[in-house]
């Protein structure tokens, strides 16, 4: 599947992350599933992490109920969620895949190993828990005059 | 009674509980499931007991969360 994030909103999600080191950073993805099969992310979710450290993230359930409020009045649809990795590399971790319970949702993960050179990638988990397959998603930052 | 799941509209019977509801809208891995009715959290231990009432707004929201 193809995915697209309007560049201002990456730098949305690359600063907010940068902001919240050491701890993780997470948060919503919403927009539409087109119909030529391009999943484009409208708008992005800067959230809080309720668990406040380096190696997990929490939704706080409140902000995520105010979000997907917000997105229904906006007629958007939820596609997924996003959180930072700040000391390893843009890849689902173990964690990650067992708590990727909706196969329809879309995993971006931004990497802040190397702070000068962030990595976002999307993925798409499915399968039984213990058993979970993980798909990378063709991620593409379209610049503000494309969006 | 009339209430609203997820902003959907929905005619259930009356005295609905919050555990019933999960069961009848077929709510997947309801173990990773917060309950919101209108907007208060419902713990998890009260889902057998907690009966909807006409004009509820009930959210179902998925646990998210992760490592590292």
């Amino acid at each position: 599947m193809k995915i697209t994030i309007g560049r201002n909103d990456y730098d949305r999600i690359v600063e907010y992350a940068l902001k919240e080191r050491p701890n993780e950073a997470c948060g919503l993805i919403a927009g539409t599933d087109r119909d030529d099969g391009i999943r484009e992310i409208k708008k992005v979710y800067l959230l809080t992490n309720i668990d406040h450290t380096n190696e997990h993230f929490s939704i706080d359930p409140r902000e995520q109920l105010k979000s997907i409020k917000d997105m229904r009045a906006n007629g958007l649809t939820p596609l997924g969620n996003w959180h930072s990795h700040p000391e390893s590399p843009s890849r689902p971790s173990e964690e990650d895949k067992r708590l990727a319970n909706d196969s329809s949702a879309s995993y971006l993960i931004l990497s802040l190993e190397n702070e000068d050179e962030p990595v976002l990638n999307a993925f798409h988990v499915e399968g039984e828990q213990g058993q979970r397959s993980v798909r990378k998603e063709e991620l593409i930052i379209k610049e503000d005059e494309d969006v | 009674m009339v209430i609203t799941v997820g902003g959907n509209k929905k005619e259930v019977e009356d005295g609905l509980t919050v555990a019933k509801l999960i069961e009848l809208e077929n709510v997947e891995t309801p173990e990773y499931v917060t309950v919101s009715v209108n907007e208060e959290f419902i713990d998890q231990e009260d889902f057998e007991i907690h009966a909807l009432k006409e004009g509820d707004e009930i959210e179902f929201l998925y646990f998210m969360g992760g490592g590292a």
